[in-house]
């Protein structure tokens, strides 16, 4: 038995992978931001006119509750995106419910794209669905439905996936739903806004301390911040936009 | 006239079901890095089908056996006495499960995560969600594999029948539900909506198969799993699978999977046992029968014997498994979720499963000594294993 437990041990140990020093900052690994999927629309719509409206539609993970929208992502996508495209006009704006299905956002993107216009709609969605455990095939259909609305509504379309949250991890079964957004985002070729591997990220890397139970306001803003320049990243790669480079995070 | 049944017991079973005790105890660890060890990232299949698989094997063994001895009502009777075993220990996790998400949500006031709390609906409406558990319509993150065995088990006395009978007959009745299931969409009901994460009505298929090649098909098949040309389509097999399933972690390398390639072989699905996935572990099934021969003499030796003991009480070992991939989880919350704990409880788990099940069996051959060597009751561990 002992032998069984040390051969154990030595294969646990050859799998421990190399932790690099890495400084304080929200800095993502370009593999988790693959810019392989382009979004046309969007540098069509810098390029003639100098104007990116994008619409972000997504649940309660979009916003952080208790604060004002300024903090949340969606307004950081728009600062960041303001920073790295001078003498672009852009415009973020969002639509977010509580308790959506991603079923049930796809009715409502027709009228966002008539009101709004935008060349490009971020949807963040897949949370609720996996909480309230939904069926993972309308849940994937529900995305190929939606992204394919988009498209045909004269928008290019960033998914976004579900957020890392450590203590909830073993209480709420994600697998499917992300393997789901996988094959979508294959299928359509429409980049895809890993959130949960970027958070995940962060977590092992002891950037943020994600297990926190505590009411930390100032930790909920600094993530969204860094989400939304990571986003920025996506968009800015995916439509080859000539950018000016990120600045370094506070 | 029923066929006769090897009669001693393969250790290469045990051998590989206390394989995939661990890994199922390893994937279910959330975050966890030890987990890249484990199969479902090096192919199609993971160890799900494997246990399933020998589960099927093992029950028609036990229940075969009792079946031909005593007849079908005591052989239906242990099957069912079984069924229930399972279910109490079922709602016996559920219970720790509770328990768990409880503590843990328990003055969590994350703003993050707000959304994530909705998880908590549950434990504010005790009345529907405990009856829905006990109906098995709710089942936790993980505990999908228990819930399947109670209705794979409760189907087996007639198909155990008919297996004994006519063998082939029984084997072309569960491809035909497979079938139907697959084209028509059948599936048991889910709480709060949806379906059954592992469908009864497919994978029954693999249980089955694995119930027909204990009683027949490990002498009809013997011949073509042994062939070359078989051994050269299984490994061609393992090696497309293994070339294709780094490119779901790596979206980079998605790109080299060609589209008409995706487009037949997506989505992979696990809920009804893709056809991929079934095919993945026959491959690996004849693999792993060429290479490691029924009196391989490593099965005799120390290093295998924690594995080995740990298959021979299954339904023991995987429910402690389930509890401590719970455990784990809040040691890592609680204490720290940095890679030192991930392999910390990764080791720790799967030592206090191996020394559990040491003492099952010491527990087990005290008891048989001083019941005076009186034969004991074949008890199929799990739906098979003790005999």
């Amino acid at each position: 038995m002992r032998n069984g437990l040390v051969l154990a041990v030595a294969v646990l140990l050859c799998t421990f992978p190399v932790q690099a020093a890495e400084p304080n900052a929200c800095a993502v690994p370009e593999t988790l931001l693959p810019a392989d999927n382009p979004l046309p629309r969007v540098a069509a719509a810098v390029s003639k006119t100098r104007e990116l409206r994008i619409t972000v539609i997504g649940t309660a993970s979009s916003v952080i509750p208790g604060e004002g929208a300024a903090s949340a992502y969606p307004a950081r996508l728009e600062a960041a995106l303001t920073e790295r495209l001078p003498g672009v006009k852009v415009t973020v704006m969002t639509h977010t419910k509580p308790r959506q299905s991603a079923a049930e956002m796809v009715p409502e993107l027709q009228k966002i794209l008539v009101d709004e216009k935008p060349a490009l709609v971020v949807w963040q969605t897949g949370t609720y669905d996996a909480v309230r455990g939904l069926d993972p095939e309308e849940f994937r259909i529900a995305l190929d439905e939606g992204v394919e609305a988009l498209h045909t509504g004269g928008a290019d379309v960033v998914l976004m996936n579900m957020q890392y949250s450590p203590r909830t991890e073993s209480m709420i079964a994600i697998g499917n739903y992300v393997d789901n957004f996988r094959w979508v985002s294959r299928e359509r070729e429409v980049p895809i806004f890993d959130r949960l591997g970027i958070m995940r990220h962060w977590s092992e890397h002891g950037v943020f301390d994600l297990y926190a139970a505590n009411k930390d306001m100032a930790t909920a803003r600094r993530v969204h911040d860094c989400l939304g320049r990571a986003l920025a990243t996506l968009i800015v790669d995916s439509a080859h936009l000539s950018a000016q480079p990120p600045k370094a995070s506070q | 006239m029923p066929p006769a049944v090897q009669s001693q017991r393969d250790v290469r079973l045990d051998l590989f079901r206390g394989i995939a005790l661990w890994l199922i105890f390893l994937d279910h660890i959330p975050s966890n890095i030890v987990s890249w060890v484990t199969i479902r990232n090096y192919g199609f299949s993971d160890a799900t089908e494997i246990f399933v698989f020998i589960s099927g094997y093992t029950a028609a063994f036990v229940y075969g056996r009792a079946m031909r001895e005593r007849g079908l009502t005591v052989a239906s009777a242990r099957v069912l006495k079984r069924a229930w075993q399972i279910y109490v220990a079922h709602i016996f996790l559920f219970v720790i499960f509770m328990a768990e998400i409880a503590y843990v949500s328990r003055g969590f006031e994350n703003p993050l995560f707000a959304e994530e709390m909705n998880i908590l609906d549950f434990l504010r409406q005790p009345d529907v969600t405990l009856m829905q558990a006990l109906l098995l319509k709710f089942k936790p993150v993980n505990m999908d594999v228990l819930p399947l065995y109670i209705v794979l088990l409760i189907g087996f006395p007639p198909l155990l029948w008919m297996l004994l009978r006519r063998p082939t007959v029984a084997l072309m009745g569960s491809v035909a539900i497979y079938v139907v299931a697959l084209e028509v969409g059948i599936n048991l009901p889910a709480y709060p909506s949806g379906h059954w994460i592992l469908n009864p009505f497919c994978w029954q298929l693999l249980f089955v198969f694995g119930a027909w090649c204990a009683l027949h098909g490990a002498q009809q098949l013997g011949a073509v799993a042994r062939s070359p040309v078989t051994l050269t389509l299984a490994v061609a097999y393992l090696t497309f699978a293994l070339a294709i399933v780094p490119t779901w972690h790596f979206p980079r390398f998605g790109h080299y999977v060609p589209t008409w390639l995706a487009e037949f072989m997506y989505p992979i699905d696990k809920t009804n046992l893709d056809v991929l996935r079934f095919a993945h572990f026959l491959a690996l099934a004849v693999l792993a029968m060429r290479f490691i021969p029924r009196d391989w003499p490593l099965l005799k030796s120390p290093i295998l014997r924690p594995a080995i003991l740990c298959g021979e009480h299954s339904l023991e070992i995987f429910c402690l498994g389930v509890f401590l991939a719970f455990a784990g989880h809040f040691a890592m919350v609680e204490i720290s979720g940095r890679v030192y704990m991930q392999v910390l409880v990764s080791i720790i788990g799967i030592a206090v499963m191996i020394a559990a099940a040491w003492l099952l069996s010491w527990y087990k051959k005290v008891e048989g000594r001083s019941s005076g060597g009186k034969q004991q009751q074949p008890d199929a561990d799990l739906a098979g294993g003790e005999v």
